[in-house]
């Protein structure tokens, strides 16, 4: 096979092929960023409290030991399901109490457990980042993850 | 070494071993804290170390591939690199872009995305100095020979800048923000450094086993052809759950399997040539790590690759140890091993001498490969019986980590090991030379 292959024509190949994939790739990735916007994620849900709590999230690296839709350290519990966890869709009012005494109660100082760091986060704070877990447990993952669990 | 200019990489190498160094200190670090959780709990965070250990493996790659770069483009292009005095400025830029980032991690000063948590300022150093290093290197391309080799390494090292300007967008809404983000993580290691890899790979070959560059370059074009068709729609095994649509399940799943087909052909092409080359080059240890490079490569990026890609598995075994089995064995292979081979390799004409310390050399390289295998096999039990318990049963994920706590001892001596390997290799390729092969003869090395 590849004796009546020249180099020439590999290189065609190669390049035409490249540039076609990248083109569907790009394309596929436009609707996918429509769909994003409009159909999976709760547009209107995505408020300023969200974008705030999403930069809390940040500014603490929490995905350095925790996973969110999957995609994390894998060193603490996943998050993006965190809402439904605490019984956020029928009471929103106690989960959003129980995360955020969670996460005040930190380090908890279990011996022989992994220690979540105090982070000193503001009233403010704990409800933007509680908002933007509200938040991206409402994202369409496709019936991911298979148990509440996690 | 036929040019004066290829000392430039020199620095770039001797750098990039430093942060290889510290990348496996902070590993190690973090290992212990899954087996000890009260370890240095008060002083460095886990996730200070996970961010430090992972960004190290980058900044270190990057350099490598600057040195790499700087090496092997005198000799492909035939002539000298455009300017040594810019390739020492942006490999100070960059040493101060990586290192200054790692020292504000030790301070909590970082951003929060995975992998990008380099500061602002350091991201725009970073981006300085790459451009500087791609308009050093393609002057220097564009005033010599243009070979299949030095364009497609070219061409990766561009592609990288390119995809990497997606670090600097970060929308509020998460599904975009993972979207793009995979543009880079996965563009970057399943796509455009597989060019670098495969142009750095087809050196070596033809340096070391003498091959004509003919056949060497049309293999090439095949295998970046293979890495680019599967790669590039492969990202769709990212989008499976991030609330992209449905249908990146059946494209993810067929492309992302391909994937395996140029780790596949990399191996065949690196045996073959070997097999097939009538020179018998003194730099055994050389030869060593480029059969290695593409053969775990195959197996950590290929194999451990496939294993969870199609997206029923992948649904159980999403943001699992599974994950951090293939991750680890990929990189070493794929970039890692690479970057070792081309250091062992140019070390000697660098230091102006014949190849030396071989053993000491081969032995780093088995004791590095085996506890990294052993790193590997020990996270994908662990990644099995969690996904089993977490994933099926339903076990809450404390509980399950509990039961993997043999697994994580196992992957903590593996690490200690890699360790000893890596000074084992620092000492070889940077150490006196003790022996050197062919004793007394001039010139081998050089051909």
């Amino acid at each position: 096979m590849m004796e009546s292959l020249s180099r020439s024509a590999a290189r065609n190949i190669f390049f035409g092929g490249s540039l076609f994939f990248f083109l569907v790739f790009a394309g596929l990735t436009a609707h996918s960023h429509w769909y994003m916007v409009n159909v999976s994620t709760d547009k209107e849900g995505l408020t300023e409290s969200v974008a705030a709590g999403k930069h809390v999230w940040e500014k603490h690296s929490c995905i350095n030991c925790h996973s969110l839709i999957g995609e994390g350290a894998y060193f603490a519990p996943e998050l993006g399901n965190v809402w439904t966890r605490y019984g956020g869709r029928e009471n929103p009012d106690a989960a959003r109490a129980g995360i955020k005494g969670w996460i005040r109660a930190q380090p908890l100082n279990v011996p022989g457990r992994r220690q979540m760091p105090k982070f000193d986060l503001s009233e403010q704070e704990l409800d933007n980042l509680v908002d933007f877990f509200r938040w991206a447990d409402s994202i369409n993952t496709q019936g991911w993850p298979p148990h509440p669990v996690g | 070494m036929k040019y004066e200019t290829q000392r430039v990489a020199l620095p770039f190498f001797a750098v990039a071993m430093a942060l290889f160094a510290l990348q496996v200190i902070f590993g190690i670090l973090a290992a212990t804290v899954y087996v000890l959780p009260e370890f240095m709990v008060d002083l460095v965070p886990f996730h200070i170390m996970r961010m430090s250990h992972t960004n190290l493996l980058i900044v270190w790659l990057l350099m490598g591939f600057m040195g790499c770069t700087y090496f092997l483009m005198p000799e492909e292009a035939e002539t000298e690199i455009h300017s040594p005095m810019i390739a020492y400025i942006q490999l100070a830029i960059f040493a101060v872009a990586g290192a200054g980032a790692l020292l504000s991690y030790q301070f909590g000063i970082h951003e929060g995305r995975e992998f990008l948590e380099q500061p602002l300022w350091s991201k725009i150093l970073i981006t300085i100095s790459f451009l500087m290093f791609l308009y050093n290197t393609s002057m220097t391309l564009l005033r010599g020979r243009k070979t299949a080799i030095n364009s497609i390494l070219m061409l990766g090292l561009w592609l990288a800048a390119i995809f990497w300007l997606f670090a600097f967008y970060n929308p509020s809404n998460l599904a975009l923000d993972k979207l793009y983000w995979w543009w880079i993580v996965h563009v970057w290691v399943e796509g455009v450094w597989e060019l670098i890899m495969a142009s750095l790979l087809a050196y070596l070959l033809i340096k070391l086993t003498g091959v004509d560059r003919e056949i060497i370059e049309k293999w090439l074009y095949v295998i970046i052809g293979l890495a680019l068709f599967s790669g590039l729609l492969g990202t769709g095994h990212h989008y499976y759950w991030i609330g992209a649509p449905g249908y990146w399940q059946p494209i993810g799943s067929f492309f992302s399997t391909l994937e395996v087909a140029p780790f596949f052909a990399m191996v065949m092409f690196a045996f073959y040539m070997f097999w097939k080359g009538r020179r018998n080059h003194p730099n055994k240890a050389a030869m060593l790590w480029t059969l290695g490079s593409a053969t775990v490569a195959f197996f950590g990026a290929g194999v451990w690759g496939f294993m969870h890609t199609l997206h029923w598995v992948n649904y159980y075994t999403h943001g699992t140890q599974v994950t951090a089995a293939h991750g680890h064995l990929a990189f070493y292979g794929a970039y890692v091993m690479m970057v070792l081979a081309v250091v062992t390799y140019a070390m000697p004409q660098l230091r102006r001498i014949q190849p030396f310390n071989q053993i000491i050399n081969m032995w780093s390289f088995w004791l590095m490969t085996a506890s990294m295998c052993f790193m590997t096999f020990t996270l994908t039990f662990a990644g099995v019986v969690q996904t089993h318990l977490q994933r099926v049963m339903g076990i809450n994920y404390m509980e399950v980590q509990e039961q993997l706590s043999l697994f994580y001892m196992m992957r903590l001596g593996a690490g200690c090991v890699v360790a000893v390997a890596a000074v084992v290799f620092l000492w070889a390729v940077f150490g006196p030379a003790r022996e050197e092969l062919p004793a007394g003869e001039t010139g081998v090395a050089n051909a």
